[in-house]
Protein backbone atom coordinates (compact mmCIF):
# COMPACT_ATOMS: atom_id res chain seq x y z
CA UNK A 1 0.00 0.00 0.00
CA UNK A 2 2.99 2.58 1.32
CA UNK A 3 5.15 2.67 -2.06
CA UNK A 4 2.37 2.65 -4.19
CA UNK A 5 0.11 5.44 -2.82
CA UNK A 6 3.30 7.49 -1.86
CA UNK A 7 4.08 7.31 -5.88
CA UNK A 8 0.59 8.47 -6.62
CA UNK A 9 0.64 11.06 -4.20
CA UNK A 10 3.62 12.64 -5.44
CA UNK A 11 2.36 12.82 -9.08
CA UNK A 12 -0.24 14.15 -8.19
CA UNK A 13 1.29 16.97 -6.88
CA UNK A 14 3.47 17.41 -9.06
CA UNK A 15 0.53 17.47 -11.63
CA UNK A 16 -0.72 20.48 -9.49
CA UNK A 17 1.97 22.29 -9.02
CA UNK A 18 3.05 22.74 -13.07
CA UNK A 19 1.51 25.88 -13.71
CA UNK A 20 2.89 28.13 -10.42
CA UNK A 21 6.20 26.47 -11.04
CA UNK A 22 5.92 27.14 -14.84
CA UNK A 23 5.03 30.58 -13.61
CA UNK A 24 8.09 30.96 -11.27
CA UNK A 25 10.66 29.69 -13.82
CA UNK A 26 9.26 31.68 -16.51
CA UNK A 27 8.77 29.17 -18.85
CA UNK A 28 4.91 29.63 -19.61
CA UNK A 29 5.58 26.81 -22.89
CA UNK A 30 5.99 24.39 -20.00
CA UNK A 31 2.04 23.92 -19.25
CA UNK A 32 1.54 23.98 -22.97
CA UNK A 33 3.08 21.08 -22.84
CA UNK A 34 1.68 19.74 -20.08
CA UNK A 35 -1.32 20.30 -21.00
CA UNK A 36 -0.20 17.92 -24.07
CA UNK A 37 0.69 15.24 -21.92
CA UNK A 38 -2.41 15.04 -20.05
CA UNK A 39 -4.23 14.57 -23.10
CA UNK A 40 -1.87 11.82 -24.21
CA UNK A 41 -1.96 9.84 -21.40
CA UNK A 42 -6.07 10.08 -21.38
CA UNK A 43 -6.10 8.58 -24.72
CA UNK A 44 -3.23 6.39 -24.02
CA UNK A 45 -5.12 5.52 -20.60
CA UNK A 46 -8.94 4.62 -22.64
CA UNK A 47 -6.02 2.11 -25.00
CA UNK A 48 -4.70 0.69 -21.69
CA UNK A 49 -8.04 -0.36 -20.72
CA UNK A 50 -8.69 -2.67 -23.90
CA UNK A 51 -5.34 -3.33 -24.63
CA UNK A 52 -4.13 -3.96 -20.75
CA UNK A 53 -7.06 -5.68 -19.13
CA UNK A 54 -9.08 -6.76 -22.03
CA UNK A 55 -5.88 -8.17 -24.53
CA UNK A 56 -6.86 -6.38 -27.19
CA UNK A 57 -4.48 -4.92 -29.24
CA UNK A 58 -5.97 -2.09 -31.49
CA UNK A 59 -3.61 -0.49 -33.76
CA UNK A 60 -6.43 2.10 -34.91
CA UNK A 61 -7.04 4.32 -31.54
CA UNK A 62 -6.15 7.58 -33.09
CA UNK A 63 -9.13 6.78 -35.20
CA UNK A 64 -10.97 8.17 -31.81
CA UNK A 65 -8.79 10.74 -30.50
CA UNK A 66 -9.52 12.14 -34.60
CA UNK A 67 -13.82 11.87 -34.16
CA UNK A 68 -13.74 13.05 -31.14
CA UNK A 69 -11.73 16.37 -31.97
CA UNK A 70 -12.99 16.36 -35.79
CA UNK A 71 -16.89 16.16 -34.32
CA UNK A 72 -15.52 19.37 -31.88
CA UNK A 73 -13.69 21.02 -34.97
CA UNK A 74 -16.81 20.56 -37.29
CA UNK A 75 -19.54 21.77 -34.56
CA UNK A 76 -17.60 24.41 -33.83
CA UNK A 77 -17.09 25.79 -37.78
CA UNK A 78 -20.59 25.74 -38.06
CA UNK A 79 -21.20 27.82 -35.14
CA UNK A 80 -19.02 30.08 -36.25
CA UNK A 81 -19.95 30.38 -39.45
CA UNK A 82 -23.69 30.27 -38.77
CA UNK A 83 -24.15 27.23 -41.01
CA UNK A 84 -26.14 24.13 -40.27
CA UNK A 85 -24.54 20.80 -39.78
CA UNK A 86 -25.40 18.58 -42.98
CA UNK A 87 -27.42 15.06 -42.69
CA UNK A 88 -28.91 16.33 -39.98
CA UNK A 89 -32.67 15.29 -39.96
CA UNK A 90 -33.00 19.08 -38.70
CA UNK A 91 -31.58 22.40 -39.10
CA UNK A 92 -28.96 22.77 -36.34
CA UNK A 93 -26.14 25.45 -36.53
CA UNK A 94 -23.62 24.39 -34.54
CA UNK A 95 -22.56 25.48 -31.12
CA UNK A 96 -19.73 26.39 -28.65
CA UNK A 97 -20.65 25.04 -25.13
CA UNK A 98 -18.03 22.04 -24.42
CA UNK A 99 -20.87 20.71 -22.28
CA UNK A 100 -22.24 19.81 -25.83
CA UNK A 101 -19.66 19.27 -27.83
CA UNK A 102 -17.29 17.53 -25.61
CA UNK A 103 -20.81 14.57 -24.84
CA UNK A 104 -21.27 14.74 -28.31
CA UNK A 105 -17.41 14.05 -29.47
CA UNK A 106 -17.30 11.16 -27.22
CA UNK A 107 -20.75 9.85 -28.38
CA UNK A 108 -19.62 9.87 -32.40
CA UNK A 109 -16.48 8.26 -31.16
CA UNK A 110 -17.92 5.83 -29.16
CA UNK A 111 -20.64 5.04 -32.23
CA UNK A 112 -18.06 4.60 -34.40
CA UNK A 113 -16.05 2.18 -31.95
CA UNK A 114 -19.48 0.39 -31.79
CA UNK A 115 -19.39 -0.06 -35.79
CA UNK A 116 -15.82 -0.51 -36.09
CA UNK A 117 -15.63 -3.01 -32.61
CA UNK A 118 -18.31 -5.32 -34.28
CA UNK A 119 -16.81 -5.73 -37.62
CA UNK A 120 -12.64 -6.30 -35.95
CA UNK A 121 -14.24 -8.61 -32.63
CA UNK A 122 -14.65 -11.99 -35.35
CA UNK A 123 -10.99 -11.74 -35.41
CA UNK A 124 -8.06 -12.03 -32.56
CA UNK A 125 -4.03 -11.31 -32.27
CA UNK A 126 -2.26 -10.27 -34.98
CA UNK A 127 -5.50 -9.87 -37.45
CA UNK A 128 -7.35 -7.57 -34.91
CA UNK A 129 -4.18 -5.51 -34.87
CA UNK A 130 -4.45 -4.85 -38.83
CA UNK A 131 -8.36 -4.64 -38.86
CA UNK A 132 -8.47 -2.06 -36.48
CA UNK A 133 -5.19 -0.14 -38.31
CA UNK A 134 -7.16 -0.78 -41.47
CA UNK A 135 -10.25 1.08 -40.20
CA UNK A 136 -8.47 3.79 -38.86
CA UNK A 137 -6.95 4.20 -42.00
CA UNK A 138 -9.87 4.27 -43.69
CA UNK A 139 -10.68 7.02 -41.48
CA UNK A 140 -7.59 9.27 -42.08
CA UNK A 141 -7.98 9.21 -45.62
CA UNK A 142 -11.80 10.18 -45.57
CA UNK A 143 -10.62 13.47 -43.39
CA UNK A 144 -7.87 13.61 -45.45
CA UNK A 145 -10.04 13.64 -48.70
CA UNK A 146 -13.30 15.72 -47.77
CA UNK A 147 -12.59 19.66 -48.73
CA UNK A 148 -16.02 20.58 -46.80
CA UNK A 149 -14.04 20.35 -43.80
CA UNK A 150 -10.59 21.37 -44.72
CA UNK A 151 -9.29 18.14 -46.27
CA UNK A 152 -5.43 18.09 -45.48
CA UNK A 153 -5.29 21.06 -44.71
CA UNK A 154 -7.59 20.38 -41.77
CA UNK A 155 -9.76 22.89 -39.63
CA UNK A 156 -9.21 25.94 -37.42
CA UNK A 157 -10.68 25.66 -34.20
CA UNK A 158 -11.28 30.22 -33.75
CA UNK A 159 -12.59 29.71 -30.25
CA UNK A 160 -12.26 27.73 -27.74
CA UNK A 161 -15.21 25.45 -26.29
CA UNK A 162 -16.93 27.69 -23.61
CA UNK A 163 -17.88 25.96 -20.22
CA UNK A 164 -19.91 28.56 -17.90
CA UNK A 165 -17.32 30.39 -14.88
CA UNK A 166 -13.99 29.05 -16.94
CA UNK A 167 -12.04 30.95 -19.42
CA UNK A 168 -10.44 28.05 -21.55
CA UNK A 169 -8.65 30.58 -23.37
CA UNK A 170 -6.48 30.78 -20.45
CA UNK A 171 -3.86 28.24 -20.62
CA UNK A 172 -3.54 27.32 -16.76
CA UNK A 173 -7.53 27.48 -16.22
CA UNK A 174 -7.61 24.94 -19.58
CA UNK A 175 -4.94 22.82 -18.18
CA UNK A 176 -6.60 22.27 -14.56
CA UNK A 177 -9.80 21.35 -16.35
CA UNK A 178 -7.57 18.86 -18.36
CA UNK A 179 -6.08 17.79 -15.18
CA UNK A 180 -9.55 17.36 -13.40
CA UNK A 181 -11.22 15.12 -17.14
CA UNK A 182 -8.21 13.00 -16.88
CA UNK A 183 -8.66 12.27 -12.67
CA UNK A 184 -11.95 11.67 -13.19
CA UNK A 185 -11.73 9.71 -16.24
CA UNK A 186 -8.93 7.52 -14.79
CA UNK A 187 -11.07 6.88 -11.37
CA UNK A 188 -14.20 5.95 -13.43
CA UNK A 189 -12.22 3.48 -15.87
CA UNK A 190 -9.92 2.02 -12.25
CA UNK A 191 -13.93 1.29 -10.97
CA UNK A 192 -14.76 -0.27 -14.42
CA UNK A 193 -11.50 -2.49 -14.44
CA UNK A 194 -12.43 -4.17 -10.75
CA UNK A 195 -16.20 -4.81 -11.31
CA UNK A 196 -18.01 -7.84 -12.30
CA UNK A 197 -17.88 -6.21 -16.03
CA UNK A 198 -14.30 -5.56 -15.57
CA UNK A 199 -13.20 -9.17 -14.05
CA UNK A 200 -15.01 -10.82 -17.19
CA UNK A 201 -12.75 -8.57 -19.39
CA UNK A 202 -9.34 -9.45 -16.97
CA UNK A 203 -10.29 -13.45 -17.46
CA UNK A 204 -11.02 -12.93 -21.32
CA UNK A 205 -7.58 -11.35 -21.92
CA UNK A 206 -5.91 -14.54 -19.73
CA UNK A 207 -7.95 -17.40 -20.86
CA UNK A 208 -11.22 -16.75 -23.60
CA UNK A 209 -11.98 -20.53 -24.50
CA UNK A 210 -12.41 -21.05 -20.83
CA UNK A 211 -14.67 -18.36 -20.15
CA UNK A 212 -16.42 -18.82 -23.29
CA UNK A 213 -16.47 -22.61 -21.49
CA UNK A 214 -17.62 -20.73 -18.40
CA UNK A 215 -21.02 -19.68 -19.93
CA UNK A 216 -19.96 -16.03 -20.61
CA UNK A 217 -20.66 -14.83 -24.17
CA UNK A 218 -16.92 -12.95 -24.21
CA UNK A 219 -17.92 -10.64 -27.26
CA UNK A 220 -20.34 -8.74 -26.19
CA UNK A 221 -18.21 -7.96 -23.23
CA UNK A 222 -14.84 -6.99 -25.49
CA UNK A 223 -17.36 -4.49 -27.60
CA UNK A 224 -18.46 -2.65 -24.63
CA UNK A 225 -15.26 -2.30 -23.44
CA UNK A 226 -14.05 -1.32 -27.29
CA UNK A 227 -16.80 1.17 -27.00
CA UNK A 228 -15.65 2.60 -23.60
CA UNK A 229 -12.24 3.16 -25.19
CA UNK A 230 -13.78 5.22 -27.81
CA UNK A 231 -15.45 7.24 -26.00
CA UNK A 232 -12.71 8.30 -23.58
CA UNK A 233 -10.29 8.74 -26.99
CA UNK A 234 -13.06 11.08 -28.22
CA UNK A 235 -13.02 12.89 -25.12
CA UNK A 236 -9.13 12.90 -25.82
CA UNK A 237 -9.60 14.37 -29.21
CA UNK A 238 -11.81 17.06 -27.52
CA UNK A 239 -9.10 18.90 -25.96
CA UNK A 240 -6.88 18.49 -28.67
CA UNK A 241 -8.85 20.14 -30.72
CA UNK A 242 -9.36 22.98 -28.16
CA UNK A 243 -5.10 22.36 -27.15
CA UNK A 244 -3.94 23.07 -30.26
CA UNK A 245 -6.93 24.87 -31.47
CA UNK A 246 -6.54 22.74 -35.12
CA UNK A 247 -7.56 19.46 -35.85
CA UNK A 248 -6.19 18.08 -39.56
CA UNK A 249 -6.28 14.51 -40.37
CA UNK A 250 -2.83 13.99 -39.12
CA UNK A 251 -4.44 13.28 -35.63
CA UNK A 252 -5.79 9.99 -37.11
CA UNK A 253 -2.63 8.82 -39.16
CA UNK A 254 -1.29 5.47 -37.90
CA UNK A 255 1.67 6.56 -36.57
CA UNK A 256 -0.22 8.25 -33.66
CA UNK A 257 -1.82 5.19 -33.04
CA UNK A 258 1.76 3.85 -32.35
CA UNK A 259 2.64 6.27 -30.16
CA UNK A 260 -0.36 5.60 -28.21
CA UNK A 261 0.82 1.70 -27.35
CA UNK A 262 4.55 3.14 -27.27
CA UNK A 263 2.78 5.16 -24.18
CA UNK A 264 0.81 2.23 -22.77
CA UNK A 265 3.92 -0.14 -22.98
CA UNK A 266 6.14 2.00 -22.03
CA UNK A 267 3.58 3.38 -19.16
CA UNK A 268 3.19 0.09 -18.30
CA UNK A 269 0.57 -2.13 -19.62
CA UNK A 270 -2.75 -2.71 -17.46
CA UNK A 271 -2.24 -0.38 -15.35
CA UNK A 272 -3.86 3.09 -16.11
CA UNK A 273 -1.60 5.43 -14.06
CA UNK A 274 1.14 4.76 -16.31
CA UNK A 275 -0.37 6.43 -19.01
CA UNK A 276 0.31 9.62 -17.17
CA UNK A 277 3.88 8.61 -16.68
CA UNK A 278 4.39 7.08 -20.41
CA UNK A 279 3.06 10.14 -21.78
CA UNK A 280 5.35 12.78 -19.48
CA UNK A 281 8.25 10.43 -20.38
CA UNK A 282 7.54 10.18 -23.95
CA UNK A 283 6.66 13.88 -25.02
CA UNK A 284 9.06 15.34 -22.72
CA UNK A 285 12.07 12.99 -24.28
CA UNK A 286 10.85 13.69 -27.61
CA UNK A 287 11.08 17.75 -26.57
CA UNK A 288 14.19 17.84 -25.49
CA UNK A 289 15.95 15.55 -27.45
CA UNK A 290 14.32 17.01 -30.77
CA UNK A 291 16.08 19.80 -29.69
CA UNK A 292 19.57 18.65 -30.29
CA UNK A 293 18.71 16.60 -33.06
CA UNK A 294 15.41 16.03 -35.55
CA UNK A 295 16.36 12.05 -35.55
CA UNK A 296 15.02 11.86 -32.02
CA UNK A 297 13.47 8.29 -32.64
CA UNK A 298 17.30 7.10 -32.78
CA UNK A 299 17.50 7.81 -29.26
CA UNK A 300 14.05 6.92 -28.19
CA UNK A 301 14.06 3.47 -30.11
CA UNK A 302 16.86 2.05 -27.54
CA UNK A 303 15.02 3.84 -24.64
CA UNK A 304 12.28 1.75 -25.08
CA UNK A 305 14.13 -1.01 -25.43
CA UNK A 306 15.69 -0.94 -22.41
CA UNK A 307 12.24 -0.16 -20.49
CA UNK A 308 10.55 -3.03 -22.46
CA UNK A 309 13.96 -5.44 -21.00
CA UNK A 310 13.97 -4.45 -17.64
CA UNK A 311 10.97 -2.62 -16.53
CA UNK A 312 8.78 -5.57 -17.40
CA UNK A 313 5.94 -4.39 -15.58
CA UNK A 314 6.53 -0.50 -17.37
CA UNK A 315 7.78 2.71 -15.98
CA UNK A 316 5.12 2.74 -13.47
CA UNK A 317 5.75 -1.04 -12.46
CA UNK A 318 9.03 -0.06 -11.87
CA UNK A 319 8.28 3.34 -9.82
CA UNK A 320 5.27 1.84 -7.94
CA UNK A 321 6.49 -1.76 -7.46
CA UNK A 322 5.10 -5.35 -6.54
CA UNK A 323 1.91 -2.92 -5.26
CA UNK A 324 0.88 -1.94 -8.95
CA UNK A 325 0.07 -5.50 -9.42
CA UNK A 326 -3.22 -4.57 -8.15
CA UNK A 327 -3.99 -1.95 -10.40
CA UNK B 1 -37.52 -46.81 -19.84
CA UNK B 2 -34.01 -45.16 -19.34
CA UNK B 3 -33.54 -41.25 -18.76
CA UNK B 4 -30.99 -39.76 -20.91
CA UNK B 5 -29.16 -36.49 -20.38
CA UNK B 6 -26.95 -37.09 -22.97
CA UNK B 7 -27.55 -38.37 -26.77
CA UNK B 8 -24.63 -38.66 -29.03
CA UNK B 9 -25.68 -39.87 -32.13
CA UNK B 10 -23.46 -40.78 -35.38
CA UNK B 11 -21.32 -38.14 -34.53
CA UNK B 12 -18.19 -38.14 -36.94
CA UNK B 13 -15.54 -35.65 -37.41
CA UNK B 14 -11.90 -35.79 -39.75
CA UNK B 15 -8.80 -34.02 -39.29
CA UNK B 16 -7.51 -34.86 -42.85
CA UNK B 17 -7.36 -38.52 -42.82
CA UNK B 18 -7.59 -39.17 -39.03
CA UNK B 19 -10.90 -39.76 -37.72
CA UNK B 20 -11.55 -38.41 -34.19
CA UNK B 21 -14.94 -39.43 -34.33
CA UNK B 22 -16.25 -42.00 -36.32
CA UNK B 23 -20.43 -42.68 -36.35
CA UNK B 24 -19.65 -42.29 -32.40
CA UNK B 25 -22.96 -42.71 -30.52
CA UNK B 26 -23.60 -43.23 -26.92
CA UNK B 27 -25.63 -42.03 -24.13
CA UNK B 28 -25.22 -40.85 -20.65
CA UNK B 29 -27.86 -41.51 -18.12
CA UNK B 30 -28.86 -39.30 -15.79
CA UNK B 31 -27.40 -39.27 -12.23
CA UNK B 32 -24.91 -41.54 -13.99
CA UNK B 33 -20.69 -41.42 -14.26
CA UNK B 34 -20.57 -42.72 -17.51
CA UNK B 35 -16.22 -43.61 -18.18
CA UNK B 36 -15.33 -43.01 -21.87
CA UNK B 37 -11.81 -44.80 -22.33
CA UNK B 38 -9.05 -45.91 -24.94
CA UNK B 39 -5.66 -45.67 -25.93
CA UNK B 40 -4.45 -42.25 -26.83
CA UNK B 41 -5.49 -40.75 -29.85
CA UNK B 42 -8.61 -42.41 -29.88
CA UNK B 43 -10.78 -39.14 -29.99
CA UNK B 44 -12.06 -39.00 -26.38
CA UNK B 45 -11.06 -35.52 -25.70
CA UNK B 46 -12.53 -34.49 -29.46
CA UNK B 47 -15.67 -36.00 -28.32
CA UNK B 48 -16.02 -33.90 -25.11
CA UNK B 49 -15.10 -30.96 -27.23
CA UNK B 50 -17.78 -31.49 -29.90
CA UNK B 51 -20.45 -32.00 -26.69
CA UNK B 52 -18.95 -28.62 -25.86
CA UNK B 53 -19.27 -27.13 -28.77
CA UNK B 54 -15.59 -25.67 -28.71
CA UNK B 55 -15.18 -28.43 -32.20
CA UNK B 56 -17.62 -27.99 -34.88
CA UNK B 57 -18.14 -31.99 -36.24
CA UNK B 58 -18.68 -32.88 -39.73
CA UNK B 59 -21.88 -34.45 -38.89
CA UNK B 60 -24.40 -36.45 -36.31
CA UNK B 61 -26.75 -34.96 -33.18
CA UNK B 62 -25.53 -33.79 -29.90
CA UNK B 63 -29.19 -34.26 -27.61
CA UNK B 64 -28.83 -32.61 -24.13
CA UNK B 65 -31.94 -32.96 -22.13
CA UNK B 66 -33.74 -34.11 -25.59
CA UNK B 67 -32.81 -30.85 -27.15
CA UNK B 68 -30.58 -30.49 -29.86
CA UNK B 69 -27.57 -28.65 -29.03
CA UNK B 70 -24.75 -29.31 -31.82
CA UNK B 71 -25.54 -25.81 -33.66
CA UNK B 72 -25.30 -24.02 -29.86
CA UNK B 73 -22.61 -22.00 -29.39
CA UNK B 74 -20.10 -22.96 -26.45
CA UNK B 75 -21.83 -19.98 -24.01
CA UNK B 76 -25.02 -21.34 -24.20
CA UNK B 77 -24.31 -25.02 -24.01
CA UNK B 78 -22.45 -23.90 -20.75
CA UNK B 79 -25.83 -21.88 -19.00
CA UNK B 80 -28.09 -25.23 -19.85
CA UNK B 81 -25.99 -26.65 -17.57
CA UNK B 82 -23.19 -28.33 -19.47
CA UNK B 83 -19.62 -27.86 -18.38
CA UNK B 84 -16.07 -29.03 -18.67
CA UNK B 85 -12.86 -29.38 -16.99
CA UNK B 86 -9.93 -29.91 -19.20
CA UNK B 87 -6.87 -32.46 -20.26
CA UNK B 88 -4.50 -29.72 -19.74
CA UNK B 89 -4.83 -27.71 -17.07
CA UNK B 90 -7.02 -24.22 -18.16
CA UNK B 91 -7.41 -21.53 -15.36
CA UNK B 92 -6.76 -17.80 -15.22
CA UNK B 93 -3.19 -18.06 -13.91
CA UNK B 94 -3.43 -14.21 -12.61
CA UNK B 95 -6.57 -14.52 -10.89
CA UNK B 96 -6.36 -15.70 -7.23
CA UNK B 97 -8.13 -19.11 -6.11
CA UNK B 98 -11.00 -17.23 -5.26
CA UNK B 99 -11.41 -14.75 -7.64
CA UNK B 100 -11.29 -17.88 -10.38
CA UNK B 101 -14.15 -19.45 -8.81
CA UNK B 102 -15.95 -16.13 -7.68
CA UNK B 103 -15.68 -15.62 -11.96
CA UNK B 104 -17.00 -19.20 -12.32
CA UNK B 105 -20.18 -18.20 -10.21
CA UNK B 106 -20.51 -14.88 -11.55
CA UNK B 107 -20.69 -16.86 -14.85
CA UNK B 108 -24.25 -18.43 -13.95
CA UNK B 109 -25.55 -15.02 -13.11
CA UNK B 110 -27.80 -13.93 -15.94
CA UNK B 111 -25.07 -11.39 -17.03
CA UNK B 112 -22.15 -9.86 -15.91
CA UNK B 113 -23.18 -5.87 -17.22
CA UNK B 114 -22.34 -4.74 -13.44
CA UNK B 115 -20.30 -1.76 -13.77
CA UNK B 116 -19.36 0.13 -10.53
CA UNK B 117 -19.15 -2.21 -7.43
CA UNK B 118 -15.76 -3.89 -6.62
CA UNK B 119 -16.30 -7.42 -7.38
CA UNK B 120 -13.19 -8.05 -4.41
CA UNK B 121 -16.00 -6.65 -2.08
CA UNK B 122 -19.22 -8.44 -3.17
CA UNK B 123 -19.68 -10.83 -0.14
CA UNK B 124 -22.73 -12.86 -1.70
CA UNK B 125 -20.17 -13.87 -4.71
CA UNK B 126 -17.32 -14.36 -2.10
CA UNK B 127 -19.01 -16.34 -0.26
CA UNK B 128 -20.48 -18.88 -2.34
CA UNK B 129 -16.99 -19.34 -4.31
CA UNK B 130 -15.24 -19.95 -0.76
CA UNK B 131 -17.94 -22.67 -0.57
CA UNK B 132 -16.48 -24.34 -3.56
CA UNK B 133 -12.95 -23.97 -2.52
CA UNK B 134 -14.07 -25.41 0.65
CA UNK B 135 -15.24 -28.72 -1.12
CA UNK B 136 -12.28 -29.20 -3.28
CA UNK B 137 -10.12 -28.92 -0.25
CA UNK B 138 -8.36 -25.91 -1.24
CA UNK B 139 -10.11 -23.34 1.74
CA UNK B 140 -6.79 -22.05 2.86
CA UNK B 141 -5.35 -21.27 -0.16
CA UNK B 142 -7.69 -19.07 -1.18
CA UNK B 143 -5.67 -16.10 -2.05
CA UNK B 144 -2.87 -17.67 -4.03
CA UNK B 145 -2.41 -16.77 -7.45
CA UNK B 146 -3.75 -19.58 -9.35
CA UNK B 147 -1.06 -19.61 -11.96
CA UNK B 148 1.30 -20.29 -8.43
CA UNK B 149 -0.49 -23.30 -7.01
CA UNK B 150 0.40 -26.64 -7.37
CA UNK B 151 -0.48 -29.08 -10.47
CA UNK B 152 -2.87 -30.96 -7.72
CA UNK B 153 -4.26 -28.23 -6.46
CA UNK B 154 -4.72 -26.27 -9.96
CA UNK B 155 -6.48 -29.23 -10.93
CA UNK B 156 -8.76 -29.20 -7.94
CA UNK B 157 -9.43 -25.46 -8.40
CA UNK B 158 -10.74 -26.59 -12.11
CA UNK B 159 -13.01 -28.74 -10.76
CA UNK B 160 -14.08 -26.40 -7.74
CA UNK B 161 -14.52 -23.65 -11.12
CA UNK B 162 -16.99 -26.49 -12.90
CA UNK B 163 -19.16 -27.28 -9.73
CA UNK B 164 -19.27 -23.41 -9.36
CA UNK B 165 -21.11 -23.17 -12.73
CA UNK B 166 -23.85 -25.05 -10.99
CA UNK B 167 -24.01 -27.80 -13.94
CA UNK B 168 -26.57 -31.00 -14.56
CA UNK B 169 -23.68 -33.08 -16.79
CA UNK B 170 -19.97 -32.45 -15.73
CA UNK B 171 -17.38 -33.87 -18.67
CA UNK B 172 -14.20 -34.24 -16.82
CA UNK B 173 -11.07 -35.06 -19.12
CA UNK B 174 -8.36 -36.90 -17.12
CA UNK B 175 -9.18 -35.11 -14.03
CA UNK B 176 -6.49 -36.85 -11.99
CA UNK B 177 -3.26 -36.25 -14.56
CA UNK B 178 -0.37 -35.76 -13.93
CA UNK B 179 -1.41 -36.73 -9.96
CA UNK B 180 0.57 -38.54 -7.38
CA UNK B 181 -1.45 -41.47 -5.56
CA UNK B 182 -2.45 -39.42 -2.63
CA UNK B 183 -3.90 -36.53 -4.51
CA UNK B 184 -5.91 -39.04 -7.13
CA UNK B 185 -7.31 -40.25 -4.00
CA UNK B 186 -8.16 -36.70 -2.74
CA UNK B 187 -9.60 -36.45 -6.04
CA UNK B 188 -11.91 -39.50 -6.30
CA UNK B 189 -13.09 -38.26 -2.61
CA UNK B 190 -14.19 -35.18 -4.13
CA UNK B 191 -15.78 -36.85 -7.75
CA UNK B 192 -17.57 -39.69 -5.60
CA UNK B 193 -20.60 -37.77 -3.67
CA UNK B 194 -21.39 -35.93 -6.96
CA UNK B 195 -22.92 -38.56 -8.59
CA UNK B 196 -26.76 -38.93 -8.35
CA UNK B 197 -27.34 -34.98 -8.04
CA UNK B 198 -24.83 -34.58 -11.47
CA UNK B 199 -24.03 -36.90 -14.83
CA UNK B 200 -20.48 -37.47 -15.35
CA UNK B 201 -18.81 -38.33 -18.43
CA UNK B 202 -15.44 -39.10 -17.15
CA UNK B 203 -12.06 -39.30 -19.39
CA UNK B 204 -9.58 -41.32 -17.48
CA UNK B 205 -6.69 -43.73 -18.35
CA UNK B 206 -6.23 -44.81 -14.65
CA UNK B 207 -8.43 -47.79 -14.59
CA UNK B 208 -8.31 -48.37 -10.47
CA UNK B 209 -9.90 -44.80 -10.86
CA UNK B 210 -12.38 -45.97 -13.35
CA UNK B 211 -13.73 -49.01 -11.66
CA UNK B 212 -13.87 -47.09 -8.86
CA UNK B 213 -16.52 -44.11 -10.01
CA UNK B 214 -17.84 -45.18 -13.39
CA UNK B 215 -21.68 -46.98 -13.64
CA UNK B 216 -21.22 -47.51 -17.28
CA UNK B 217 -18.07 -47.61 -19.58
CA UNK B 218 -17.29 -46.93 -23.13
CA UNK B 219 -14.48 -47.76 -24.86
CA UNK B 220 -13.26 -46.08 -27.68
CA UNK B 221 -10.82 -46.59 -30.58
CA UNK B 222 -10.00 -45.11 -33.11
CA UNK B 223 -12.85 -42.80 -32.72
CA UNK B 224 -15.70 -45.83 -32.78
CA UNK B 225 -17.32 -47.56 -30.28
CA UNK B 226 -15.84 -50.59 -29.78
CA UNK B 227 -17.78 -51.61 -26.48
CA UNK B 228 -20.07 -50.40 -23.85
CA UNK B 229 -21.39 -51.76 -21.16
CA UNK B 230 -20.85 -51.88 -17.02
CA UNK B 231 -17.39 -52.06 -15.53
CA UNK B 232 -17.01 -55.32 -14.83
CA UNK B 233 -18.32 -56.74 -18.60
CA UNK B 234 -16.04 -54.52 -19.93
CA UNK B 235 -12.83 -56.22 -17.90
CA UNK B 236 -14.00 -59.19 -18.80
CA UNK B 237 -14.53 -58.32 -22.10
CA UNK B 238 -11.78 -59.97 -24.60
CA UNK B 239 -11.84 -57.33 -27.34
CA UNK B 240 -11.63 -54.48 -24.97
CA UNK B 241 -8.16 -56.59 -23.48
CA UNK B 242 -6.41 -56.96 -27.02
CA UNK B 243 -7.02 -53.34 -28.02
CA UNK B 244 -6.53 -51.45 -24.76
CA UNK B 245 -6.32 -52.97 -21.32
CA UNK B 246 -3.67 -55.63 -22.46
CA UNK B 247 -3.31 -58.71 -21.39
CA UNK B 248 -2.59 -58.13 -17.94
CA UNK B 249 -5.58 -56.57 -17.05
N1 LIG C 1 -6.98 -29.83 -33.80
C1 LIG C 1 -6.55 -31.00 -34.34
N2 LIG C 1 -5.98 -31.01 -35.57
C2 LIG C 1 -5.57 -32.16 -36.11
N3 LIG C 1 -5.68 -33.36 -35.54
C3 LIG C 1 -6.23 -33.41 -34.31
C4 LIG C 1 -6.70 -32.23 -33.64
N4 LIG C 1 -7.20 -32.57 -32.44
C5 LIG C 1 -7.04 -33.91 -32.36
N5 LIG C 1 -6.48 -34.42 -33.46
C6 LIG C 1 -6.21 -35.83 -33.74
O1 LIG C 1 -7.41 -36.54 -33.52
C7 LIG C 1 -7.15 -37.76 -32.87
C8 LIG C 1 -7.93 -37.82 -31.57
O2 LIG C 1 -7.36 -36.90 -30.64
P1 LIG C 1 -7.89 -36.73 -29.16
O3 LIG C 1 -7.10 -35.67 -28.52
O4 LIG C 1 -9.35 -36.58 -29.18
O5 LIG C 1 -7.51 -38.14 -28.51
P2 LIG C 1 -7.65 -38.61 -26.99
O6 LIG C 1 -8.43 -39.85 -27.03
O7 LIG C 1 -8.13 -37.53 -26.13
O8 LIG C 1 -6.13 -38.95 -26.67
P3 LIG C 1 -5.32 -38.81 -25.30
O9 LIG C 1 -5.62 -40.02 -24.50
O10 LIG C 1 -3.89 -38.81 -25.74
O11 LIG C 1 -5.73 -37.55 -24.65
C9 LIG C 1 -5.65 -37.85 -32.68
O12 LIG C 1 -5.12 -38.60 -33.75
C10 LIG C 1 -5.20 -36.42 -32.77
O13 LIG C 1 -3.90 -36.34 -33.28
MG1 LIG D 1 -7.37 -36.43 -24.59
Amino acid sequence: MRRRSVVLAAGLALLLAVPPLAAIAGEPFAVTLASRVLIYALAAASLDFIVGYGGMVSFGHAAFLGLGAYTVGIVASHAFDGTAVPLLPFAWHGTDSALIQWPLAMLISALFALVIGALSLRTAGVYFIMITLAFAQMLYHLFLTLPTYGGQDGLNLWRRSEIPGLDLADDVSFYYLTLALLIISLLILKRLVHSRFGMVLRAGKQNEPRLQALGIPTVRYKLLAFVIAGAFGGLAGALTVNHTEFVGPGLLHWTRSGELLVIVILGGLGSLYGSVVGAAVLLILEEVIAGWTEHWMIVLGPFLVLVVLFARRGLYGWLAGREAEGD
Amino acid sequence: MTDAILEVQGLSKFFGAVAASDSLTFQVERGCCHALIGPNGAGKSTAIAQITGEVRPDGGSIRFNGREISRWPVHRRARAGLNRSYQITSIFPAFSALDTVALAVLARQPHAFRFWRDARRDERLRRSARSFLDRVGLGDRADVRAGDLAHGEQRQLEVAMVLATNPQLVLLDEPMAGMGRAETQQMLDILRPLKGSLSLLLVEHDMDVVFALADVVTVLVKGRVIASGTPSSIRADADVRRAYLGDGA
